[in-house]
């Protein structure tokens, strides 16, 4: 073992080569923990835990999300198609159409964002932070299936530099990073992340006649293989779409009223995920599941989670007894079954830099986001999901938070010091 | 409290109202029975607030005509704090604090044993022990003179009532300079039979506090005094609000008082007798309420002082914590403190008529071959404590304990006020994907680990840093390991950014470093909490 760390190590580029050397110490910290001590004027001995370590936990966590969101894309594909609709029919022809899929996503997300890393470590002469890990892990994952390459490109390179390398590097951003690049495309170029048009991938849509997309070269190398095997094959593609299907997700026809939605979809459905969406997140079990390891791992705040459940639930209850329109009056626990609630308030919500850092700032913190978010989600009828919104407003105003609640602490102490004196 | 009870109300008769339409509603009977389970929740709440609300009323009531003079709260109902409050141990009877935030590090290497004489002939005190002195103090003594234990060897030209003494009866053979012509320290060779110099006689009952003051500057017991805020040598113009003496240590294989001091008990009374009379406040002793045994008599017969237990993981040994719980230091306010052998040292002052600087230490570490306590004298040559009881020699050798002690080599001196010898693995070596494999032999608090699935896990520690330092990231952390109510990531931050309002404000008077040692242990970001305290507690001194 020894021999081989000596290998690695003979490949050190010098130091002169600024961006060589970031690279290599990049890798090499990946394979191997440094030989650093502790400095001799404080502690002697260090906790085990790392930041690599916290950011790795996250990205375990929603491996979950992954392998269902890869799945989904192929089976919602499929679906629309009127092809292969049971959920477990030819897995290997969704498999592999969500493989073709995401990983270009997955790739790109990561050539743009790494790279402006990287950039930027070597340009400051520090080691590679692994603050994007995290970011690049959650960003495919909250992007629609058929996001245009060069879109997300240009929203992973806007989050990264104006959103974290502006602002510091890792652990200084104001607003969340993946949300940061989700917001962009939302503004910057609406029509692939909004309307009833891009949550199912494969489809293209012409004087309001939706067909399927002909499949590329990709889909035929997997169909020599599957041909082989005798198994079912994509084919040339370019069917029309079945009948009954409309590419809306729940929440676009929640404004019609529940009715309309379980008219489409039940609640079981949603509640599995097996409905369009954005890649990730659609899968309510296994976000929670994702969740659960983040609480038992004590990485993400329980407060976050716990605070944004109850501030969801007031609000839709609120709405439910106002019940002006159709929407207000979806059954309040029917917010937790459709869009993207637990995977906001599980991974997004509870991202440490950006959201309050007191624990009392952390209740309120979340208590508003499922304020805002039910508010957003219900009474604006442009876009019909909440979450990134209310994160990023709520992002912006944790410090303010912060600063009450450390405010409230000085004063408690200043009132003992009065009380000190007399 | 009665307009909140109006509002209560109305929250709740919204809430039923909301229940009882959708009941009403169709919807089918699994809604139907799932709202029901909910009426009968909220019903069930809204009693419960009903019946706290009335009762929180009827203790503000009772509050209000004085029927309640001692504070006890005459609620019918148990507090939520108090069905959740750790129970006192039956023998901690008076004042007792439970601490809920901390942890335990266990280490290979405790000490144990019967108490050995150890064979050391150089001593040394070093001035930079004592915080708040300047760097070049004034010797008095030449190398080649010989001093008596207790005979003065330096002192501090901007404070030259405080005489430092020497600890044993010797010849002075080297006065050793560190950076910048600062004195490191003033070594003394031991007389085989130590000789003690002839103290002045006084009597403490009858003699007048400035007599008691002079006395104890002259004879160095005032050395043995620290002063908080900011951990500095005790000013003799000022007088303390308190005392504070904890009687137990929770850091990382630290000696057992109880065992340390057995036999001291005349000295050590004598000693808080001796601080009553210097404090215009009290003598606070914090106890340990952890054990299933009741600590020593020597601390719980001690007379004259007031006593608080304190249950919980470290630092809830740590004097500033059990200062905080007691009464917390503020910009106003001055306390001193002493461990409990500082204390003994005091006393023998007077049962003696003697500097006697005895100190039992305790030589820990996973990379000794045998762990023990040992009998010697202040400022002890390391390498002779040790003598041959490394297993290796690639170790880092601390004087202290292994979060705040310092680190030393085999021919340094023990530290003033430690006494702890502890010997740590140097872990300058690399780890293949170290950062992801579940370690099962590094200490942690992060449940991120399986090892804290193991809460009695006795781990063999190495001075690695696991990891690289990085900005603050993760929030939660240090509150969760230091039981105050201050929040430390803001405070660092304001030091950090140099704030002056903002540090006090959150109380870094409270603080010292081994207060934050444990944060530090945790910091995910690699941070030096300690380094940057102290240079905050330097900055608001320094301001005045």
């Amino acid at each position: 073992m020894s021999t081989f760390l000596e290998k690695v190590k003979s490949l050190e580029p010098p130091k002169e080569k600024r961006f060589l050397h970031t690279l290599y110490d990049g890798f090499f910290t990946f394979l191997y923990t440094p030989d650093h001590t502790t400095h001799g004027k404080g502690v002697h001995i260090r906790d085990r835990m790392d930041l690599k370590r916290t950011m790795v936990m996250v990205v375990i966590a929603l491996q979950l999300c992954y392998v269902f969101g890869t799945y989904n894309i192929g089976h919602q594909h499929f679906v629309a198609l009127g092809q292969h609709t049971a959920f477990m029919a030819a897995i290997h022809l969704k498999l592999a159409y969500g493989l073709i899929q995401i990983l270009p996503i997955f790739v790109v997300t990561h050539v743009v964002g790494l790279g402006i890393e990287f950039y930027y470590a070597a340009k400051k002469g520090h080691g590679i932070e692994e603050g994007f890990l995290v970011t690049g892990a959650l960003i495919p994952l909250i992007m629609p299936p058929d996001i245009p390459l060069w879109v997300l490109s240009l929203a992973v390179a806007f989050a990264v530099i104006l959103g974290k390398e502006a602002f510091g590097g890792t652990g200084m951003n104001v607003v969340n990073i993946a949300l940061l690049a989700r917001v962009f495309v939302f503004f910057a170029y609406p029509t692939t992340i909004s309307g009833d048009q891009c949550w199912v991938a494969g489809l293209e849509y012409a004087g309001g006649k939706a067909t399927g997309e002909l499949y590329g070269w990709s889909h035929h190398v997997f169909d020599g293989l599957f041909n082989g095997l005798g198994w079912a094959t994509f084919g040339e593609g370019g069917r029309a779409v079945a009948d009954a299907f409309t590419g809306a997700t729940p929440l676009g026809l929640a404004s019609q009223g529940w009715e309309k939605v379980t008219a489409v979809y039940s609640p079981m459905q949603m509640f599995w995920g097996t409905i369009p969406g954005s890649i990730g997140e659609t899968s309510k079990p296994l976000v929670i599941m994702g969740g659960l390891i983040l609480l038992a791992t004590g990485i993400a705040s329980w407060r976050i989670m716990l605070s944004g459940l109850l501030g969801t639930a007031f609000m839709a209850i609120v709405f439910n007894w106002w019940g002006f329109d159709a929407f207000m009056n979806v059954p309040w626990y029917y917010h937790f079954y459709m869009g993207s609630f637990w995977f906001a308030i599980i991974f997004m919500a509870t991202d440490p830099v950006t959201a309050s850092s007191t624990n009392t700032g952390k209740w309120i913190f979340g208590f508003f986001i499922g304020i805002l978010g039910i508010i957003i989600r219900v009474m604006n009828p442009a876009y019909p999901e909440g979450w990134m919104l209310a994160i990023l407003f709520m992002n912006v105003f944790a410090p303010l938070i912060d600063h009450y609640v450390v405010e409230a602490n000085m004063n408690r102490r200043k009132k003992h010091l009065a009380a000190v004196k007399n | 409290m009665r307009q909140g009870f109006t509002r209560l109300h109305l929250i709740i008769s919204f809430l039923f109202i909301q229940q009882l339409v959708q009941a009403q509603t169709p919807t089918g009977s699994g809604a139907n029975s799932f709202t029901m389970m909910l009426l009968a929740i909220v019903v069930l709440i809204a009693f419960f607030i009903i019946i706290r609300v009335s009762d929180n009323l009827v203790r503000i009531e009772a509050g209000k005509n004085g029927v309640d003079s001692e504070n006890e709260g005459l609620s019918s109902f148990p507090g939520v704090a108090d069905i959740f409050k750790k129970k006192s141990p039956l023998y901690a009877k008076g004042k007792y604090v439970a601490l809920t935030q901390g942890h335990n590090i266990l280490l290979e290497g405790q000490a144990t044993g019967p108490i050995e004489a150890a064979y050391v002939n150089t001593f040394a005190v070093q001035p930079p022990n004592f915080r708040g002195m300047s760097p070049i103090p004034k010797v008095e003594v030449e190398v080649g003179d010989t001093v008596k234990a207790g005979d003065h060897l330096f002192f501090d030209k901007k404070n030259p009532d405080v005489k430092y003494v020497s600890p044993v009866s010797g010849e002075v053979i080297a006065v050793n300079r560190g950076e910048r012509r600062s004195i490191a320290n003033i070594v003394v060779l031991a007389d085989k039979a130590q000789q003690y110099r002839q103290l002045p006689t006084i009597n403490p009952d009858t003699c007048s506090r400035e007599e008691l003051v002079s006395f104890l500057l002259d004879t160095g017991g005032w050395t043995l005094l620290r002063q908080r805020p900011f951990d500095v040598v005790a000013s003799a113009t000022e007088v303390p609000d308190n005392i504070f003496i904890s009687t137990f240590d929770t850091a990382p294989l630290a000696p057992d008082f109880n065992h340390i001091m057995a036999g001291r008990e005349a000295a050590f009374q004598r000693g808080l007798d001796i601080l009553g009379k210097l404090t215009r406040g009290n003598v606070w002793l914090g106890l340990d309420a952890n054990g299933e045994n009741p600590p020593s008599t020597v601390y719980t017969a001690a007379k004259g002082v007031q006593k608080c237990w304190f249950s919980g993981k470290h630092p809830a040994g740590n004097v500033g914590v059990q200062i905080h719980h007691i009464a917390p230091i503020t910009t106003k306010t001055t306390v001193w403190t002493l461990g409990v052998q500082d204390v003994a040292t005091l006393g023998a002052l007077f049962t003696e008529q003697r500097f006697n600087t005895e100190r039992v230490v305790a030589l820990t570490g996973a990379e000794l071959k045998q762990p023990k306590y040992v009998r010697t004298y202040i400022g002890a040559n390391i390498g002779e404590l040790l003598g041959n009881n490394l297993t290796n020699n690639h170790v880092r050798i601390l004087s202290g304990d292994v979060l705040s002690g310092s680190k030393t080599s085999k021919t340094d001196f023990l530290n003033y006020f430690d006494d702890q010898i502890t010997v740590v693995e140097e872990g300058d070596f690399h780890e293949m994907f170290g950062w992801l494999l579940p370690d099962l032999s590094t200490p942690s608090v992060s449940k991120a680990l399986p090892v804290t699935l193991f809460a009695d896990t006795v781990f063999k520690a190495n001075t690695n840093l696991h990891g690289e330092k990085r900005a603050f990231v993760v929030t939660g952390q240090y509150e969760k390991l230091l039981p105050m109510d201050i929040y430390p990531q803001h405070l660092m931050k304001a030091i950090l950014t140099n704030d002056y309002e903002k540090m006090e404000g959150l109380g870094i008077h409270e603080l010292i470093e081994e207060d934050v040692a444990l944060c530090e242990f945790a910091c995910t970001s690699k941070q030096p909490l300690q380094e940057i305290l102290r240079n905050g507690l330097d900055m608001v001194h320094e301001q005045g």
